[in-house]
C-alpha cells in the first residue's frame, strides 16, 4: 500500500485527457484524485484509505472508486455542466464543475466551485485536512490556576497573605478613620465591599 | 479602597474565565465511543462467494440488496472491507478471479470492476457496452486461458465479452444478430474451449450458439421451435442439458444440445407427480443432474436420468432453500438444502449424483423471530481425518446472515438493520427498588481509585497503561447500558422497523438489541410490508406499571391499495399484543393530539377511497373524537398531477359499510400548480411533537417579534418539470424552483418565492417558525441553502410592558386560521459546499436550547450547523447591539467546521435519515442516523449548561476543599500565634 501511495506521488502526468467523446451515447470524464503527502499529517494517509475514497457525480447519479494510481472515470455522460464531489474522510475537497461540451469534444473545462479556481486538467487535490477532534492541551500550571478550584485557592492565598500587607501599608491615620467609620456604621454590609457599592 | 481595587480585577478574572470555556462544541479523540456508537451492516445477502485460498484468513465475499460488496471474516463475521456502490449501479454478479481479485458486474452489466481481495482497493474498471439491454451474466471459468491470461466471460447488453482478469482489457466481443433473442444462460463446459449461449427468441423458439472461447468465433448456431412456447426460466442440469417449462407451466421440457444438435423431451408434470395442481415454477439452481420446481408451496426435486427421463426424488412441504453445487472432488459435487420446521431448521448436504446418502444431516434450533430461510450457500473444509466438513451460510427472512458449522451457529449478523424504514423512541422501564444500584457503585475504594486515575489523566501524568485503563473504564461504565430509565433521559429504546418487516429495539446506551420481533403473519396476509411506526400508548408518569406500545402499520402486498394490517407491539417485551387485518387500504395516517383514558393515542387512517377510519375502535375514543370533529384538517399531495388538497371530515360513512368509526371526508380547498411549469418535489411540515418554548423573540433594540407558530403550515417546493432530472441536464434559463408556505386549514398561500436558475433535489426541514431548504443553484453551480422565517404581525403592538402588565394585550385572544393572518417573512440564502442526503433539526424537551441543523452530507457524514448561521437578520456589518445578540456577520457561504461533524471520523454508509429525540435534560438531544450503518450520539447544541461535563474531576474538587480546610486551620493557628506574640510584646 505504501508503494501505491508513493507511486501516486511520483507519477507525474503531463497531460491528462479530461473529457473525451466515448464510443456510444455520451462522453467520458477521466480525472484523478491526488493527495499530497505534505498535507496529511503522519498517520492520516493510512493504507486502505485510498480504497475508501468515492468520487460522486451530480450528487449521487454515479459513484466511482479510485484505481490504485488515483484515476477515476465516468462513462456515458451527456453534454452539459456537471458537478463532481470527492468524499474522503480526513480531507476537504471542493466540488468541481466540469463542462462537457458537445460542440468540441475533448475540451477541458473544470473549476473548483469553492474558490472559482479553474483547473487545466482534472486533478483533484484536497483544499485542506479535516481534523475531527479537538486536540487536548498538554498539562500546564496555567490550566490548573485557571480552573475554578485553582481560582478559589488563588483567591484564598491572596486574601491570607496579601491583605495583611495591604492593611499594613495603609496610612495609620486613614486606618484609624476607617476603623472609626466602621464602628459608626456597625457591621460592614456586603454592599460596601462590592465595587460600586461603597460611597467613595 | 484597597478592598475594592482588589475585587474588581478578581471579578473580571472570573468573568473572563467563564467566557473562555472551550468555545467549540466538539469531541476529543479519547471521548469517541463514550456517548456515541456506530454499527456497520451490509444488508440482505444476494450472492456469496467463498474465498478458497489455502493461506491467510478465510473470507466470504458477499453482494447485497443494499448494493454493498463486502469481504467478511468467515470465522467471526466481521467486515474486512466494504463498498457501497451507487444507487444506479446495481450489482448483477460477483465472483473471485485468480484467488485474489473480486470481480463485480454492475449497472445492468455495463460496469465490470475488479477489487483487491485483501484490502478492497479497486484494481481496474471496465465499461462494457452493447446494442440493447439484456440479462447480465458473469462467468469465471477456472481453466480457460487466452495467452496465459485468465478470462472473465460476461454476457451483458446483448453482447458476449471476454475480459482479461489481469487488467480488464476486452479480449473479444460477439454480438448476436437474431432479433428478439433473449439469452438465458451462458455455459462453459469445464475442460473445453467452447461457450454455449442459450436462450429464447420470440416466444417459442429455442436458440443455441456455440462459440469458440479463445477468439469469440461463432462455431454453430442452432434453433428449434416448440409450438406451445416457454416460460422464461431455465435450469441447468448438465453442461449440455437444460430444463424449461412450457408456457402453461404444466409440461417439463428437457432440452439437450449435445454436439450442437438440439433435442426436446416433453414430460407432463402430472405423469411424474401424482397430485399436482396448478402451474409450476422452476427454482433456479445449478446442481448437476437435479433440478427443483415449485408447485403451490411444495418443492419437488427431480432427477434427470439418461436421455431426458425424469424421476421425482423428493417432495418437500416446508419452505426450502437450495444452494448451488460445490465441487468437492474431481467427480463429486455437493449441495445443501435448508428446510424450515417450526422452531428448528434442518440442514442436509448431499452429493449431486446420490440423493439417498446424506453427507450431513443436522437440526439447529433457530430463533422463531428470524422467520424462514431464504438462501443458503455452501462451503467445505477438510477435517483432520481427511473427510469433508461443511459450513453453510444462510440468509433468513429477516435478512440476517448466519454461519452454521457442526450443528451450531458460529456467528450471526443482524443485517436487517441496514434497511430501516421508520424509527420511534420509547422510554425504558422505571428502575424498581433493589435493582442493581449497589452493583454499580461497588465500593468507595474502587470509586476513589477511578477518580484518582482520572485526575492523573487530566494532569497528563498518566502512563499509557493508565490511559488504557481510564478509557476502558469510561467505555464500560455499566450505567450506560442499564435496562432502566435514567434521570437525564439519555437511556431510551429506539424502536426501528426494517424492510424485512422486523421490529428491533435498540438500547441508546451502546446500541445492543434488546428484543426483536418479526411481524406476525396471518392467513389473510402472508407477506406484510411494513410501512410506518407510531407511538400508540405512552403511559403517563402516574401509570408506570403499564407498558408503552407502538403501532406498526403494514400493507398486505406491494400495491398501494392493498389492505392494511395494524400490529400493536409492547415496547418493553417486544410481544405483539394484537394484530388487526383491515378491510381497507392505508394511504395516510394522522396521529391526533388526543388520547383516551388508557393513554392510547387516537389515529385517523385515510383509505384509498378518502374515507377516514378512527382507531382505537372504542366508544370512548369516538366520544373524544366527536368533540374535536370540526377541528380536524389534513392535506394530501398528488405528486403526479401537482395538486395539494385540504380535507376535513364531513359525516359518517354512507354506503355499504355501516361502521360508526368510518367517516366521509370533504375537500376544502386545492392548490393546483401549473403542470407545465411546476412539479412538486418536496413537502415538509413541522414535527408534531416539537416543543416551542416562547413565541416572542427579543431583538437587540429591545424590540419584540412574535414567531408565527402554527402546526398547520406546509412547506412546498416545486421545480420546473425540465429541471427535475439530474444536474447538468438543464440550463439555468429553463429551470427554477418555487417555495411556498401554505396554511393547510385554509389553503392560503402565506409566502411564495421563486429561485431562478435553481434545481432540485430539494431537502427541507421545518421547525418553529422557520424552514431551511437545500437546492442547487445552476448559475453559480453550487448548492445553496435558504432560510425563511415567518413572524406574526398581529401581535406586534404588544410591545408595551405596561399593556402586558395591565392585561391589555391580545396574547390570549383566540386565533382563528380563517381570519387573514398578518405575517411578515424574512429570508436569506447562502452557499453550501456539499450535496445533502438528509437534513434534520435538533429537538429538546422544552425547546429552550438553541437549535442546530443536522445535515447528512454526500460523504455520509452528519454535520451540525448552528441555526444562527441561517438567520435572515445576518448582515455584512452587524451593529454593536446585533453583535451582542449573537448575530454573525454575513458571509456568502456556510462554514464547514470539521470539529462539528457529529459523526467525527466515521461514516454512516448509505445515510438515509436522521432522527432526533429529546432527552429529559433540556440541554441535550439524542441523534440517531441510519442508512446501511447506524450511528447514535448525544448532542448539546448550547453545551451542557445544565449538568457537569463528563470529564469533570470530582477528585480535584475534593482535593481543593481539603486543601482549603487545611489552609484555614493553618492560618488560624498562625494568626493565633501572632496574636499571642503581639500580646507579649
Amino acid at each position: 500500500m505504501a508503494s501505491i501511495a508513493r507511486l501516486l506521488l511520483l507519477v507525474l502526468l503531463s497531460t491528462a485527457l479530461t473529457v473525451s467523446s466515448g464510443s456510444g451515447y455520451g462522453y467520458t470524464i477521466n480525472g484523478r484524485v491526488k493527495i499530497p503527502q505534505g498535507l496529511g499529517t503522519a498517520g492520516l494517509v493510512l493504507p486502505g484509505k485510498m480504497s475508501n475514497i468515492k468520487v460522486i457525480l451530480n450528487g449521487g447519479q454515479i459513484v466511482s472508486y479510485l484505481r490504485p494510481d488515483g484515476y477515476f472515470s465516468f462513462q456515458n455522460i451527456p453534454a452539459g455542466t456537471h458537478l463532481i464531489e470527492v468524499a474522503a474522510i480526513g480531507y476537504f475537497f471542493s466540488p468541481v464543475r466540469v463542462d462537457v461540451s458537445a460542440r468540441n469534444p475533448g475540451k477541458v473545462q473544470a473549476a473548483l466551485t469553492e474558490n472559482r479556481r479553474g483547473l487545466s486538467e482534472l486533478v483533484l487535490e484536497p483544499l485542506r485536512d479535516e481534523k475531527y477532534y479537538e486536540i487536548r492541551e498538554p498539562f500546564s500550571i496555567m490550566n490548573v490556576v485557571k480552573s475554578p478550584m485553582g481560582l478559589m485557592v488563588g483567591f484564598m492565598l491572596v486574601v491570607v497573605f496579601l491583605m495583611p500587607k495591604l492593611v499594613e501599608n495603609m496610612d495609620p491615620e486613614e486606618m484609624r478613620r476607617a476603623q472609626e467609620e466602621m464602628r459608626n456604621q456597625g457591621v460592614p454590609s456586603l454592599a460596601s465591599l462590592l465595587p460600586g457599592g461603597g460611597r467613595n | 479602597m484597597a478592598i475594592r481595587s482588589f475585587f474588581v480585577p478578581f471579578l473580571l478574572l472570573v468573568l473572563w474565565f467563564y467566557s473562555s470555556l472551550s468555545p467549540v462544541l466538539s469531541l476529543y479523540e479519547d471521548q469517541v465511543g463514550l456517548m456515541d456508537w456506530h454499527q456497520q451492516y451490509i444488508g440482505k445477502v444476494k450472492q456469496a462467494v467463498f474465498s478458497t485460498q489455502k493461506t491467510g484468513r478465510r473470507r466470504v465475499i458477499v453482494s447485497t440488496e443494499e448494493n454493498v460488496i463486502a469481504s467478511l471474516d468467515l470465522r467471526h463475521g466481521e467486515i474486512f472491507w466494504r463498498h457501497l456502490l451507487g444507487s444506479n449501479d446495481v450489482i448483477d454478479g460477483i465472483d473471485i478471479g485468480l484467488g485474489k481479485y473480486v470481480i463485480t458486474l454492475s449497472s445492468g452489466g455495463s460496469i465490470l470492476r475488479s477489487w483487491n481481495l485483501p484490502d478492497g482497493q479497486m484494481v481496474w474498471e471496465s465499461f462494457l457496452q452493447g446494442p440493447k439491454h439484456s440479462k447480465s451474466l458473469l462467468l469465471l471459468p477456472t481453466n480457460l486461458k487466452i495467452e496465459k491470461d485468465n478470462v472473465i466471460v460476461v454476457f451483458s447488453n446483448d453482447r458476449l465479452h471476454a475480459v482479461s482478469c489481469i487488467d480488464g482489457e476486452v479480449l473479444w466481443k460477439k454480438d448476436f444478430e437474431t432479433e428478439s433473442f433473449e439469452t438465458q444462460q451462458v455455459i462453459q463446459p469445464p475442460g473445453s474451449d467452447l461457450i454455449y449461449v442459450v436462450g429464447f427468441a420470440a416466444s417459442s423458439q429455442f436458440e443455441m450458439y456455440q462459440i469458440n472461447a479463445r477468439n469469440g468465433e461463432l462455431l454453430k448456431h442452432e434453433s428449434a421451435i416448440f409450438s406451445s412456447g416457454f416460460l422464461r426460466e431455465l435450469s441447468l442440469v448438465s453442461s449440455e442439458t437444460v430444463v424449461a417449462l412450457d408456457s402453461t407451466g404444466s409440461i417439463l421440457l428437457t432440452i439437450s444440445f449435445q454436439n450442437g444438435e438440439i433435442s426436446f423431451q416433453q414430460t407432463p408434470i402430472s405423469n411424474i407427480v401424482e397430485d399436482s395442481s396448478g402451474p409450476a415454477v422452476i427454482i433456479p439452481s445449478s446442481v448437476p443432474g437435479i433440478f427443483a420446481i415449485k408447485i403451490n408451496s411444495v418443492t419437488i426435486f427431480i432427477r434427470v436420468i439418461g436421455k431426458g427421463k425424469l424421476e421425482v426424488v423428493e417432495k418437500l412441504n416446508q419452505e426450502t432453500a437450495v444452494s448451488n453445487a460445490l465441487p468437492i472432488s474431481e467427480s463429486q459435487q455437493a449441495f445443501a438444502l435448508v428446510q424450515h420446521a417450526g422452531s428448528e431448521i434442518h440442514l442436509v448436504a448431499k452429493l449431486a449424483h446420490d440423493w439417498d446418502a446424506n453427507l450431513l444431516k443436522e437440526s439447529i434450533k433457530m430463533d422463531q423471530q428470524r422467520g424462514i430461510p431464504h438462501k443458503v450457500f455452501i462451503n467445505n473444509y477438510i477435517r483432520t481425518d481427511r473427510s469433508h466438513g461443511f459450513r453453510l451460510l444462510i440468509v433468513m427472512e429477516d435478512h440476517s446472515l448466519l454461519l452454521l458449522q457442526q450443528g451450531a451457529i458460529v456467528w450471526s449478523r443482524e443485517d436487517g438493520l441496514a434497511s430501516i424504514i421508520d424509527v420511534t423512541a420509547s422510554e425504558l422501564p422505571v428502575e424498581r427498588d433493589g435493582v442493581s444500584v449497589a452493583k454499580v457503585e461497588h465500593n468507595l475504594f474502587e470509586w476513589l481509585k477511578g477518580h484518582m486515575l482520572k485526575l492523573k489523566g487530566t494532569l497528563m501524568l498518566a502512563s499509557p497503561e493508565d490511559v488504557a485503563a481510564i478509557q476502558s473504564m469510561r467505555l464500560k461504565s455499566s450505567e450506560k447500558s442499564k435496562m432502566a430509565r435514567d434521570h437525564n433521559g439519555f437511556r431510551k429504546l429506539l424502536i426501528v422497523l426494517t424492510r424485512a418487516g422486523k421490529l428491533f429495539a435498540l438500547h441508546t446506551g451502546d446500541g445492543h438489541i434488546v428484543w426483536s420481533h418479526l411481524l406476525h403473519k396471518s392467513e389473510a396476509c402472508q407477506s406484510p410490508v411494513g410501512l410506518n411506526l407510531y407511538q400508540w400508548q405512552v403511559p403517563h408518569h402516574h401509570a408506570l406499571d403499564e407498558n408503552p406500545s407502538v403501532l406498526v402499520i403494514s400493507r398486505c402486498g406491494p400495491s398501494s391499495d392493498a389492505p392494511g394490517v395494524l400490529s400493536f407491539v409492547d415496547t418493553y417485551t417486544g410481544k405483539e399484543l394484537n394484530s388487526l387485518s383491515l378491510d381497507h387500504a392505508v394511504v395516510q395516517v394522522i396521529p391526533l393530539p388526543h388520547t383516551d383514558s388508557t393513554e392510547q393515542r387516537l389515529h385517523l387512517l385515510i383509505d384509498s377511497d378518502k374515507h377516514a377510519h378512527l382507531y382505537p375502535k372504542t366508544s370512548e375514543a369516538l366520544g373524544i373524537f366527536k368533540r374535536e370533529f370540526s377541528n380536524i384538517y389534513w392535506y394530501s399531495v398528488e405528486d403526479h398531477n401537482s395538486i395539494i388538497k385540504g380535507h376535513a371530515l364531513k359525516c359518517k360513512c354512507t354506503g355499504e359499510v355501516a361502521d360508526e368509526f368510518c367517516f366521509d371526508a370533504r375537500d376544502l380547498w386545492s392548490v393546483v400548480f401549473p403542470s407545465e411549469s411546476e412539479k412538486i418535489t418536496a413537502t415538509v411540515t413541522r414535527k408534531l411533537n416539537e416543543m416551542v418554548h416562547t413565541q416572542a423573540k427579543v431583538m437587540a433594540d429591545q424590540d419584540v417579534m412574535y414567531k408565527y407558530i402554527s402546526r398547520n403550515l406546509l412547506f412546498v417546493a416545486t421545480v420546473a418539470p425540465k429541471g427535475s432530472g439530474e444536474i447538468g441536464s438543464v440550463t439555468p434559463e429553463e429551470s427554477w424552483l418555487v417555495a411556498y408556505l401554505i396554511d393547510i386549514v385554509t389553503g392560503r398561500i402565506l409566502y411564495r418565492v421563486t429561485h431562478h436558475g435553481a434545481q432540485g433535489p430539494v431537502h427541507a426541514v421545518f421547525s418553529e417558525n422557520w424552514v431551511v431548504y437545500h437546492f442547487f443553484n445552476l448559475r453559480a453551480h453550487r448548492y445553496e441553502m435558504s432560510v425563511i422565517e415567518i413572524y406574526d404581525q398581529s401581535r406586534a403592538d404588544n410591545k408595551d410592558v405596561w399593556k402586558l402588565v395591565l392585561g391589555k394585550h391580545n396574547l390570549t385572544s383566540r386565533i382563528s386560521l380563517f381570519s387573514r393572518p398578518e405575517v411578515i417573512t424574512k429570508s436569506q440564502s447562502y452557499f453550501f459546499t456539499h450535496s445533502v442526503k438528509a437534513i434534520a433539526v435538533t429537538s429538546t424537551a422544552k425547546g429552550i436550547t438553541s437549535k442546530q441543523l443536522l445535515i447528512g452530507t454526500i460523504g455520509d457524514q452528519v454535520l451540525a450547523l448552528d441555526k444562527r448561521f441561517l438567520d435572515p437578520r445576518r448582515s455584512v456589518n452587524p451593529t454593536q447591539a446585533e453583535k451582542e445578540e449573537g448575530i454573525i456577520p454575513l458571509t456568502d457561504s456556510l462554514p464547514i467546521i470539521p470539529q462539528s461533524y457529529v459523526t467525527h471520523a466515521l461514516r454512516v454508509e448509505g445515510l438515509r435519515g436522521i432522527i432526533t429525540v429529546p432527552a429529559k435534560l433540556e440541554s441535550t438531544t439524542l441523534v440517531f442516523a441510519h442508512g446501511v450503518d447506524l450511528f447514535f450520539t448525544q448532542l448539546a447544541p448550547s453545551r451542557t449548561y445544565d449538568s457537569l461535563t463528563e470529564d469533570f474531576s470530582y477528585a480535584l474538587l475534593l482535593i481543593t476543599i481539603v486543601a482549603l480546610v487545611a489552609a484555614i486551620f493553618v492560618t488560624w493557628r498562625l494568626s493565633e500565634r501572632k496574636e499571642l506574640q503581639d500580646k507579649w510584646r
